[in-house]
């Protein structure tokens, strides 16, 4: 097999520049609308003591689970073994550094004190699942910072295997953690749910494996390189099959619940009757981000298409925005039940009835900056590092592959 | 050395110990401050010999009364809390700060009403300190669950966790705040059974003042450890209940006839 | 043994020694606010060149106590500050302690030092007669020798110092 050349991504000046300033834009307009935010307050959210998570933590979530997904690529190469995979490897650490930082950006500029972030991180109250995170974000940053180390310099490259089992390991724990962010609040019918921890594993896979996919057509469009279609089509079946068991997950997550008369409410409220809520979940779910996605992925038709690969990927994403909305907001929006048997004929406090949540443009130029800054950080790191081989032609001998 | 015995020159050192306390403690080491309490100083702190906790008689909540819900607002700083210009009806009543609120339950079955003050429960394992990230959602000693507000960072997980929705953020800027109660943007808040009336030495919360001060005696504040309490008296005489006890958190805060 | 810590006593002292020349040096005519509280009465609760460099370490300790452990009416207290350095506005009301030019604002301002307390706390003294203004009484100062008011000596009474070792051991 012909060795890789990686090499900075090294493409003409204009359209770097013109691409960095675009999300520099982006991230500026993120920024003043967090300055809004705070100065005057969460008032001038969606957000309110009924849905006290809104926008920006799906978007945060969202990017969190997808990092440690994009990771994946690399562990593939690295723990299993695979040849095909092997070179994409430095790629996929550096989109999972990206994505995670972009992700707790938009977390902690959300925060009511934000300036308080050194709290953050020196007060610890180890029993709380964020706490966790926080040391688990932590981790991932240096671990996979290592990985990535060991990857492009030969001198330490003798440590790629441990380091790329420690990575696979980290990412795992990692989205476990975030999964638990939810499995553990025990007050809510819609998370109190121990499959969600594993649900959420599987969703990085696909919502990481998409991103990848995304960035890396992009990037070697954006540079003029080759990238064979051999290649392409493996990460194209592998998204398939993750799809696929995120939509596995999902429907038994959905029929245990129904199978339990106390949530029967919140099922029919998720499926039925949520208004936007349920349409979010068939339409962008299921349909978006699941049956036209892997309708594209394995269809003849489409089996050599690069913009099917590309459109399946968008899809991925679009629907499993909406899913971890309907999670997280639709979850909150569904009213807890204090008192069974009871109905709330009337509280001043809105309990007993749906809450609502209309989200504002702030809050969506916030996220939106978030993975401004994870593109932003891919598009230096590549400029800057040797991570994408400058050549993906398939290879010619198959049977190695 | 040149003393005969061992044992150090007291004088001396009592000399040198006082000089360096002097100026020492001014200006040295503020770290290791002594606590001292004032002349006039009323509280000597938190103990486990104690719960607070209360007792909440819903056939004696009155329909229409809110008198326990006016009297928090006013205790705690509440009222003072100003409604940012531009801001809906929907939303000021979503957003706007609660310790206390009435709520109305007509039982699906038979349709009996009942009327009960919904607080923060003050559960024996809450929830909300578990989750919190800095600590700053804390239970103090003496049962009463509370937030620190210098460690707040406004995060909102407690808020996801609390099975009663017991707790606010401060969507706004507040301009005016009472001595007891500080209150700014970006952090959440509760009830915290008055923690300054107690710590005062007073028995009384401002929610139960005022009902019975209305007549109907629904509240009834006490210590939940101290068997000769009234409001122990009477937990161990009528059938009480916790809200959500599926969740084993013990609650302070129990109800009868619901 | 008793040779080190000699040397440690030794060196101890020296320290103690340059910070109480350094924070007197810092010492310069009144910035109190004319017409507060605080311009009536010879010292705050320790000496003015000491609250200048630690008064925020001494809230911050005291705060702990009360908010944590419920500990009311310690010496350091942030109502005490806001009561005694508030300025009346001339209406038979107060202004704001971190008002523009006030006592609060004027030093932080100078030391570009954010003042982070009033986004949460009263910044003017509580209306006596409020019920709320219970628990918040007038400065009754402290009885220890440890912070010495101007002139005071450096000897602790005998009362004080059993005081204080009663305290020691209860720690």
């Amino acid at each position: 097999m012909k060795k890789t050349h990686y090499s900075e991504l090294w493409c003409s000046s204009p359209r770097f520049w013109g691409g960095l300033t675009f999300l520099a834009f982006i991230i500026l307009l993120g920024l003043g609308a967090t300055y809004y935010m705070e100065h005057q307050g969460h008032w001038v959210t969606g957000m309110s003591n009924q849905v006290v998570w809104g926008l920006p933590h799906v978007f945060a979530i969202f990017m969190i689970v997808a990092a440690s997904g994009a990771l994946n690529v690399a562990s593939i190469g690295s723990v299993f073994g695979g040849p095909m995979y092997k070179p994409l490897g430095r790629f996929s650490a550096l989109l999972a550094i990206g994505l995670l930082a972009g992700g707790l950006m938009v977390l902690v500029l959300d925060l009511g004190r934000p300036d308080r972030l050194v709290v953050a991180m020196t007060t610890f109250n180890l029993k709380s699942i964020f706490t966790w995170n926080i040391l688990l974000y932590t981790g991932f940053f240096v671990i996979v910072g290592l990985y990535i180390w060991t990857m492009i310099d030969r001198k330490v490259n003798k440590y790629y295997q441990v380091t790329g089992y420690l990575a696979f390991f980290w990412r795992l724990v990692l989205t476990t953690g975030t999964g638990s962010i939810f499995g553990f609040l025990v007050a809510r019918e819609a998370y109190d749910a121990a499959i969600l921890a594993p649900m959420f594993i599987i969703m990085s896979f696909s919502f990481g494996l998409a991103f990848f996919i995304i960035t890396l057509i992009s990037a070697y469009w954006w540079a003029g390189r080759t990238l064979g279609e051999l290649r392409l089509a493996k990460l194209k079946h592998l998204l398939g099959v993750f799809v696929g068991a995120v939509l596995y997950f999902s429907m038994v997550y959905h029929l245990t619940n129904l199978y339990i008369t106390q949530h029967h409410g919140v099922e029919r409220f998720i499926l039925l009757d949520g208004g936007v809520y349920s349409l979010m979940f068939w339409l962008g779910h299921v349909l978006i981000g699941s049956i036209i996605p892997l309708f594209l992925i394995y269809s003849p038709a489409f089996a050599s298409s690069r913009f099917a690969i590309g459109a399946a990927s968008v899809l991925v994403l679009m629907g499993g925005f909406l899913q971890l909305y309907v999670i997280v907001i639709g979850g909150q929006a569904f009213p807890m039940n204090m008192f069974p048997g009871k109905e709330v004929v009337t509280s001043e406090f809105l309990d007993g009835v749906v809450a609502s949540y209309i989200p504002t443009t702030a809050e969506g130029l916030l996220g939106i900056a978030g993975i401004a800054v994870a593109m932003t950080m891919v598009a230096v790191g590549s400029r800057m590092l040797k991570v994408l081989p400058e050549n993906l032609e398939d290879p010619k001998d198959l049977e190695h592959a | 050395m040149s003393n005969k015995d061992d044992r150090p020159d007291m004088k001396r050192r009592e000399f040198i110990g006082k000089t360096v306390l002097a100026a020492g403690a001014a200006s040295v080491a503020p770290g290791v401050l002594l606590t001292v309490a004032k002349a006039g100083g009323e509280s000597r702190g938190v103990s486990s010999d104690v719960r607070y906790g209360l007792l909440i008689d819903t056939n004696k909540c009155a329909d229409d009364c809110t008198a326990c819900v006016d009297a928090c607002n006013r205790e705690n700083g509440i009222d003072l809390v100003e409604r940012p210009k531009g801001q809906s009806d929907d939303d000021w009543n979503a957003q706007r700060p609660q310790w206390i609120r009435k709520v109305q339950l007509k039982d699906k079955q038979t349709g009996e009403i009942t009327n009960l003050p919904m607080m923060c429960q003050h559960c024996e394992f809450p929830p909300c300190v578990d989750v919190c990230p800095t600590g700053a959602s804390f239970k103090r000693a003496d049962g009463i669950v509370m937030v620190d507000r210098h460690t707040c960072i406004g995060c909102r997980y407690c808020m996801m966790a609390c099975p009663y929705k017991a707790r606010s953020f401060i969507h706004q800027n507040v301009a005016q705040q009472l001595v007891n109660a500080p209150r700014g943007k970006g952090c959440v808040e509760s009830c915290n059974l008055c923690v300054h009336r107690i710590d005062a030495g007073d028995m009384t919360t401002a929610c139960q003042e005022a009902c019975e001060k209305d007549g109907h005696q629904a509240i009834v504040f006490g210590d939940l450890k101290d068997p000769d309490s009234k409001l122990a008296k009477l937990l161990k005489t009528k059938s009480s209940r916790q809200i959500r006890a599926d969740l084993e958190l013990n609650t302070g805060v129990r109800y009868t006839n619901v | 043994m008793p040779r080190s810590t000699g040397i440690k006593r030794f060196a101890g002292m020296l320290m103690a020694g340059l910070f109480a020349t350094l924070a007197t040096s810092a010492q310069s005519d009144s910035v109190v606010t004319p017409g507060s509280k605080a311009a009536g009465m010879d010292t705050c609760v320790a000496p003015t060149a000491e609250m200048r460099r630690y008064h925020m370490e001494y809230l911050k300790h005291d705060r702990v106590e009360t908010v944590r452990q419920g500990v009311r009416g310690l010496k350091n207290s942030l109502a005490d500050c806001v009561d005694c350095h508030a300025a009346k506005d001339g209406n038979g009301g107060y202004l704001s302690i971190n008002a523009d030019g006030q006592f609060c604002d004027r030093c932080h301002n100078y030391m570009a030092v954010t003042l982070a307390c009033f986004q949460c706390h009263r910044k003017t003294p509580a209306d006596q007669d409020a019920s709320s203004a219970k628990t918040s009484t007038g400065n009754q100062g402290h009885a220890f020798g440890l912070l010495l008011d101007r002139g005071e000596s450096a000897a602790l009474t005998a009362e004080e110092r059993a005081q204080f070792q009663a305290l020691v051991r209860e720690e």
